[in-house]
């Protein structure tokens, strides 16, 4: 067609002016199966380049191929939400001379507007675009080959960067509209034979958990939830997709009905979990920052009333628009607890990075209700502790502690505790707690972490929270 | 009361968590020859360190004609097991005998009369003997059924509908109740139809018994659910219970209640509705009549 962007990934590369100590970008919503930070990372360093920051709103176990970029100086920093696998392991054991920084998807958003993450050229996978760049996440052609629904995360990056390159494996006839990403901030788009392994990219059919420790830990968050003084028509609410979480929305869903009780929305990652209370007419609109199944990827291309956002319209602090701010209850997990409330998602038990903030620090902190779902031990490892190994969501924006041990409620919530109680929940003192999982498994050694900063965890307002050190 | 296996220490370290009234942590069937020694040890410290809170704790030992038996009775009374369930049991003797071994230990550690012992009839000799059994010792607490040993023994299979069961069923609940003692239902394996087992747990309290072993935590809310009494019988129970006590305090024997005479069967029934509410959490203890 007349005015194409159609490039080869070199030569988009090349109209991008990109140059050596610049900062590139991506997505993550084609998850385990994403193929675009490897493909673009494998041709820079290909033509020569050197010394990029790498700010991707997350990284996960297919991302290995990066440590080699890294070693030879491909990359030297990056900014990301989370990492995972073998790339982690690297991280944590002193791969890179500056440190990695860590922001929420809220933080990231927030940091991208103000200027303080300035992005010089976006690499943004898409799951269908035309030759000018309306790009989305899903594709009313045949062809379709690697859906992922809402592309939030992307959507910033989109806004914001200097130049702004959409990579493709689905090139539509125009005009792919709606589109999640506007050709009008596009500078070039690259066909690739492939963008996402879509068996990786999200799950099939979410199966109902059966691990009894997940129902039990499910069932009291619930319990939580309808004992509080949230749980009326009207109300929002915001799930993870881990056994418990999916779990809960289930047995709130009974309760919905019993009760007459509708949600008005549901924010966040959305599942077909969240998808089915909706068509069913009890949640009134999705709000789509991550659509985290095949369920929830068609339900965005064919509802109005499934609704795609940014990163920025999901979580930002700083925007008090931010769907965070009226959203009433979020179920959360954790790594680990401590007797303040803190949490951590982002460091193991063996000091090893193996996480992500995603939401986390935005969620809690925006929420009216934040509920944390965290088993007490894991095998021989206590998540409840004195301290956090890395602070990642401060116990000031932690509400509620579940267990399967007992409860717990954070002291500034003397009334939510008092109606726990009074809703006959098992509520303890977090330091009982805590003392339960010494009690059981004893004071592990201290993790054996050296002098070298290898991490920063940015709160969400752009301070700093934590460092993370070598192991 | 729910099945643990004794060699399992993940499973044995949290079970309490899900709430069963009590736990079997089992060195028979679930435990093969090679680890028999290796799950004793792991049951005996789970008894001595694990809080297992309120909770009823049981272990069900290898028969005393296996070389494990008397290790285990040893190994579980010292650990201060509440009661011990014998398997496969046939005769009055063989309690006698289990009872015998049980005292020895109590002796050894100055802990006498503490251990109280549950039989599982497995077999037709052993309904037979129901009556005998459950009276052969005044540490028999209850009697249980064991299913699938028990219908390999009368040359059938087990089915959804439980015909093959009846008889022994029934036989248990009678022995029990004549020897004044609690029964138990055998297990329900398929964890993915829980609908037949909601059934088989109505049917089994309709019987009369008053627990059902269970294999998974995923069962308690459905035992719980239906060995639960409404708001309705709490209600009916206490009405019940109050027009008896207004009737003793004027002296007249013989009452009615909403036009129903209630006799003493009434009045008794009555009672265990509100002992079993109690249990379950229903209604405090203080507030029960």
């Amino acid at each position: 067609m007349r005015n194409s962007k159609l490039r080869s990934l070199e030569e988009a590369i090349r109209l991008s002016g990109l140059r050596n100590g610049m900062t590139i970008s991506f997505h993550h919503h084609f998850r385990g199966g994403d193929k675009v930070v490897n493909m673009v990372v494998d041709k820079l360093a290909e033509m020569g380049f050197k010394d990029l920051h790498l700010a991707a709103s997350s990284l996960s176990d297919v991302h290995t191929p990066l440590i080699e970029h890294i070693r030879n100086g491909v990359i030297t920093k990056i900014s990301t939400s989370g990492m995972r696998g073998d790339l982690a392991d690297a991280v944590s054991h002193g791969l890179m001379a500056e440190p990695v920084i860590f922001r929420s998807h809220g933080g990231r958003g927030s940091a991208i507007a103000s200027g303080e993450l300035k992005i010089d050229v976006a690499f943004l996978g898409a799951s269908s675009s035309d030759e000018l760049g309306n790009a989305c996440g899903f594709s009313r052609s045949e062809n379709a080959k690697s859906i992922c629904g809402s592309l939030g995360y992307a959507l910033p990056d989109a806004q914001y960067a200097k130049h702004v390159v959409v990579i493709t494996d689905d090139l539509v006839a125009y005009p792919n509209m709606p589109q999640s990403i506007s050709a009008s901030v596009v500078e070039s788009v690259v066909v690739a034979d492939s963008v996402g392994d879509s068996s990786k990219i999200s799950a099939g059919a979410i199966r109902d958990s059966k691990n009894p420790r997940d129902i039990l830990l499910a069932k009291q968050a619930a319990k939580v939830i309808l004992a509080s003084p949230y749980f009326k028509d009207g109300f929002s609410i915001q799930t993870g997709t881990g056994g418990a979480s999916l779990a809960v929305v289930k047995y709130i869903r009974e309760s919905m009905i019993e009760k007459g009780i509708k949600a008005s929305f549901a924010l966040g990652g959305i599942t077909a979990h969240m998808v089915k209370l909706h068509e069913e007419g009890l949640i009134g609109h999705l709000i789509d920052v991550q659509s985290f199944d095949k369920v929830a990827a068609e339900s965005i291309k064919n509802d109005p009333m499934h609704r795609e956002v940014s990163a920025i319209e999901y979580a930002s602090g700083m925007h008090t628009g931010s769907a965070t701010h009226a959203l009433d209850i979020v179920i959360l997990s954790a790594l680990e607890v401590d007797t303040q409330f803190n949490v951590n998602v982002l460091v193991g038990s063996d000091g090893v990075i193996r996480g992500a903030i995603g939401g986390h620090q935005d969620t809690a902190q925006d929420s009216a209700l934040s509920i944390i779902v965290c088993p007490l031990l894991r095998g021989r490892i206590p998540c409840v502790v004195p301290k956090v190994t890395t602070l990642i969501t401060p116990g000031s924006s932690v509400d509620v502690v579940v267990t399967e041990y007992g409860i717990a409620v954070n002291p500034a919530r003397p009334e939510l505790a008092e109606m726990l109680k009074e809703a006959g929940l098992n509520i303890l003192d977090i330091k009982a707690l805590a003392e339960k999982a010494k009690s059981i498994i004893g004071t592990p050694d201290p993790l054996p972490f050296g002098d070298k900063v290898v991490g920063i965890v940015m709160n969400r307002d752009g301070s700093v929270l934590d460092k993370i050190y070598n192991v | 009361m729910m099945f643990v296996p004794g060699n399992n220490p993940g499973m044995m370290a949290d079970a309490h968590i899900y709430g069963p009234d009590s736990i079997m942590l089992d060195l028979e069937d679930s435990v093969t020859m090679a680890q028999k020694d290796a799950a004793r040890l792991l049951v005996y410290n789970a008894l001595r360190s694990i809080d297992y809170g309120n909770t009823e704790m049981v272990v069900r030992i290898n028969p005393l004609s296996t070389p494990y038996g008397k290790k285990d009775v040893e190994a579980v009374v010292k650990a201060g097991v509440d009661v011990i369930r014998m398997p496969k049991t046939e005769t009055a003797d063989e309690v006698r005998e289990l009872e015998a071994e049980i005292l020895k230990v109590e002796q050894e550690i100055g802990r006498v009369g503490e251990t109280r012992i549950m039989a599982a009839i497995e077999s037709a000799l052993g309904i037979v003997n129901a009556y005998e059994i459950a009276t052969a010792s005044e540490r028999m607490m209850g009697i249980a059924l064991g299913a699938e040993d028990y219908s390999a023994n009368l040359k059938t299979n087990r089915t959804p509908g439980g015909a093959e069961l009846l008889l022994a069923r029934e036989t248990i609940v009678v022995a029990a109740r004549a020897a004044g003692i609690a029964c138990f239902d055998t297990v329900y394996s398929n964890l993915d139809d829980m609908e037949t087992f909601r059934k088989e747990v109505e049917l089994i309290k309709t019987l009369g018994f008053d627990g059902k072993s269970i294999i998974n935590p995923r069962q308690i809310e459905i035992v719980n659910q239906v060995f639960t009494p409404s708001e309705k019988e709490i209600t009916k129970a206490r009405t019940i219970i109050a027009a008896i006590r207004e009737a003793q305090e004027k002296g007249s024997g013989v009452i009615s209640v909403n036009g129903k005479m209630v006799d003493r069967p009434v009045v008794l029934r009555a009672e265990r509705t509100i002992a079993l509410a109690v249990a379950a959490g229903v209604i405090d203890k203080e507030e029960a009549l």
